[in-house]
């Protein structure tokens, strides 16, 4: 059985691929300035919109990014204007954005809350020809986005203070940067789900961390993994006949455990060579 | 030209005076150290004149302009007392030395050649060229500071601004960075430093400036070194405190 032969697999493999790429290189900004959670609480915005799009018949991806970027702005606004905590800011995110998505979606004639599920884990099936034009779309901007700011945005997760005196407006790259959580997340949304997107963002990250010793070989070693696991777990679930999701952030989980238990020596050995 | 001009600056915390009415002009080319008992409103005085502090009252201007429209930040460099202890991605001693470099003006422009250059030549001078691939937090305290220095180094500044640049680091270390800072200041590069100690660089100072008494921040004593005995509390001689702990960040303590 050739997993090629199906026009859906093709569309499901760009985009996991797509997904593997960008979310690591957002996601690597996020673990600096300790904010891993930031990407949850846009799948859980991005939700609301997804429930949205069900009740008013709009397309899910566009009205999912709408949202989330909208909440994107919000955590910022929250963050910076009251006096919230940016763990209970994203909290607040994460109930309001379930609560809005389910509620929505209930509330759609025609479509059960169930068919949600597709959205939260993640499906082989739903990537549209459109869809994939969108999400290609957005890697590009993202990407191009990161090129211009990234340095930017590599100081203000350093030490924003030290950004500050360099000139650097750093409440505009902390937006910049959720912002682009934002658009993270929906691109995943189709293959990976909501509910685990964000951890194509964070987990090859951590697993990347374990053996390296630069930010740059962090990122890319992090984007290398981000790719196999989306692949590897997309064509498992082909296989397996389970929800993407799950599998890839299984795989990914186990590039971890790996990386993790091949520190041991790798430290060890600098040790003795420093 | 003025390169720091404060004005009646008062800045509080829930209702304390942490400063109060500071007057400061420092002119190009001064070496200033700033002084004062832990508590006096060094550390808050110079983050006000960064704009990391806002002012109850009074205004800042850096290189004669007013805080809020000066965009040169490329003219100053700031040595913090310590990493933000915040970094959870590996950061090699590299990465953090050219960061400093980072501006809004650099959005288009790839890393140059000079940039890089300034960047080997400060990892140079703080005897760190052979660790530059290393990750920043398996550096000691004395190390990361040393690192955390050539940053500003590598920078372009002519207004250095040092927040207890000397404190933990070790003797013949220390004679070098002295000795660098006093070539700066030779080069023209105005110093303003927070310190404890004055005796390592009492000879460099041009200007001291004590702060504090009863906990709020004024200014006691504003001239040449040494400082009069009277201030005797806000200075600290090595003599006088062997092993001052207070005036070694908690942040980096050698692992």
């Amino acid at each position: 059985m050739n997993l090629f032969a199906y026009d859906f697999m093709q569309r499901a493999l760009i985009a996991a691929v797509l997904v593997g790429l960008i979310a690591p290189l957002i996601g690597v900004f996020l673990v600096q300035r300790r904010l891993s959670l930031l990407g949850d609480g846009m799948g859980h915005v991005a939700l609301t919109g997804v429930g949205l799009a069900f009740l008013l018949g709009t397309a899910p991806v566009p009205t999912a990014m709408v949202t989330a970027v909208i909440g994107a702005f919000l955590i910022e606004f929250i963050r910076y204007r009251s006096r919230t905590a940016g763990d209970v800011a994203l909290a607040l995110l994460f109930y309001g954005g379930i609560a809005g998505g389910v509620l929505f979606a209930s509330l759609a004639p025609g479509k059960a809350a169930s068919s949600l599920n597709a959205y939260l884990f993640g499906s082989l099936t739903t990537v549209a020809g459109a869809d994939l034009i969108a999400l290609v779309a957005l890697c590009v901007a993202v990407l191009i986005v990161l090129a211009i700011f990234g340095r930017e945005l590599f100081a203000v997760s350093l030490d924003t203070e030290i950004a500050q005196v360099q000139g650097i407006k750093v409440r505009a790259m902390s937006t910049l940067m959720a912002v682009l959580a934002a658009v993270v997340v929906v691109v995943g949304m189709r293959v990976v789900g909501l509910l685990l997107v964000s951890a194509i963002m964070i987990v090859p990250v951590a697993a990347a961390q374990q053996i390296t010793r630069s930010f740059i070989s962090t990122a890319t070693l992090a984007v290398a993994l981000g790719v196999f696991a989306s692949v590897a777990g997309l064509t498992t679930s082909f296989y397996v006949e389970v929800p993407p999701g799950p599998t890839i952030v299984l795989v990914a989980l186990g590039t971890f455990a790996f990386l993790a238990l091949l520190a041991v020596p790798i430290r060890k050995r600098r040790r003795v060579l420093t | 030209m003025s390169v720091i001009d404060v004005e009646r600056a008062c800045v509080e915390f829930d209702g304390d005076h942490v400063l109060e009415n500071i007057d400061l002009r420092i002119e190009a080319g001064e070496f200033v150290a700033l002084l004062g008992p832990n508590g006096s409103g060094k550390s808050t005085l110079v983050r006000a004149i960064l704009g990391l502090q806002p002012l109850e009252h009074g205004r800042v201007r850096l290189f004669d302009e007013p805080l809020g429209r000066f965009s040169d930040w490329s003219r100053i460099a700031l040595v913090p007392q310590r990493l933000p202890g915040t970094n959870s991605i590996p950061v090699s001693v590299w990465e953090t030395v050219t960061s400093g470099r980072i501006t809004p003006r650099s959005r288009f422009k790839r890393v140059g050649k000079e940039a890089k250059a300034a960047a080997q030549l400060a990892l140079t001078e703080v005897g760190l060229w052979p660790r530059r691939h290393d990750r920043l937090e398996t550096l000691s305290g004395g190390q990361q500071r040393r690192v955390l220095i050539a940053r500003a180094l590598a920078t372009s500044a002519d207004l250095l601004v040092m927040d207890e640049p000397t404190a933990g680091i070790d003797a013949e270390n220390l004679t070098h960075l002295v000795h660098l800072l006093g070539e700066l200041h030779k080069q023209g590069v105005t110093v303003l430093v927070v310190t404890h100690e004055l005796t390592d660089i009492e000879h460099l100072v041009t200007r001291a400036i004590v702060l504090g008494e009863d906990r709020t921040g004024t200014i006691r004593y504003d001239g040449p070194p040494p400082v009069p005995a009277s201030f005797a509390d806000a200075v600290h001689h090595h003599d006088d405190h062997p092993h001052d702990q207070s005036a070694a960040p908690t942040g980096l303590t050698p692992r």
